[in-house]
């Protein structure tokens, strides 16, 4: 079980609370496809994935990062419970997908990266930190189910 | 392997930071040991708070480095012989690779901070290229 402190949920909540999730959600994923090319694999029918500017404006890439993106709002409302919360993602990614979990590590430091461009200095070491250890512990639940 | 275009786009952000080099690497350091606290256990003789002198100037020495990096492109492996020599016999840092990662991840975060929208995917994918490479030459010496 994860702990966290009334300081961690607090920085977890008023940024996501200021969180374009289509914006933010589109740009991660385009950003992971960019700076992680192997990871254009899983997404053989989006179409045109030929160059950073192709991958920014690809709508397909916007809708699945706001998907990622909501779903990720999901695990800060259950925060005390993400394993669970993550459960069934968790095997669709492991049996369907075939995704190797290291790519949650990318696509959450990926978010971090994005998260900062956004809020430039309010985005203090101390929420950097508080959010490493939430994409970190989501990570983690969406491996779990992995066999 | 970095593109010639990646070169160019490590040096433009480069110039994009020079006016605050300085700011930079404490940043990096200090937003480093907040996220990742195992880093702490290679500086138990420094005073880690914020603010720090020797944060201060240890960021200094980091990204004057990196930019000692950044200027020799070509040939990395040469101009960051020594300090590959002192990372993998007296530092003894563990394998670059994982630390290296950290520190990175940190770097990006503060380059974010601080260009904001001008921290375009294709700069971040070229820094990201530029210090995964920095990190395979540091791990050279290792074993």
């Amino acid at each position: 079980m994860v702990h966290w402190t009334a300081e961690e949920k607090q920085l977890i909540s008023s940024v996501w609370a200021k969180v374009n999730v289509e914006e933010c959600g589109a740009e991660a994923l385009a950003r992971l496809l960019i700076v992680y090319p192997w990871t254009q694999r899983f997404f053989d029918n989006f179409g045109n994935l030929s160059s950073p500017t192709a991958i920014v404006g690809n709508p397909k890439v916007r809708a699945h990062g706001k998907k990622v993106l909501t779903s990720f709002g999901e695990a800060i409302k259950n925060l005390e419970n993400l394993k669970a919360t993550y459960s069934k993602l968790s095997e669709l990614h492991c049996d369907k997908l075939h995704v190797d979990p290291e790519n949650f590590r990318l696509l959450g430091d990926i978010l971090i990266i994005v998260l900062a461009a956004h809020f430039g200095k309010d985005f203090t070491p101390s929420c950097q930190a508080t959010w490493q250890k939430l994409v970190g512990v989501v990570a983690h639940a969406l491996a779990h189910k992995y066999h | 392997m970095l593109t010639a275009e990646d070169k160019k786009l490590v040096q433009q952000v480069w110039q994009k930071i020079s006016g605050c080099q300085e700011d930079a690497g404490a940043e990096t350091l200090e937003r480093m040991f907040a996220a990742y606290p195992q880093t702490k256990t290679y500086f138990p003789h420094f005073d880690l708070h914020h603010g720090s002198d020797q944060i201060r100037g240890h960021g200094k020495k980091v990204v004057a480095a990196l930019g000692n990096a950044v200027k020799n492109l070509d040939n990395l492996s040469q101009a960051l012989s020594e300090l590959s020599n002192l990372h993998a016999y007296n530092l003894r840092v563990d394998p670059p690779c994982f630390p290296l990662q950290l520190l990175a991840q940190c770097f990006q975060v503060v380059l974010a901070v601080h260009l904001g929208k001008d921290y375009t995917p294709e700069m971040h994918a070229a820094v990201d290229k530029f210090m995964s490479a920095v990190a395979a030459v540091l791990a050279e010496k290792y074993r």
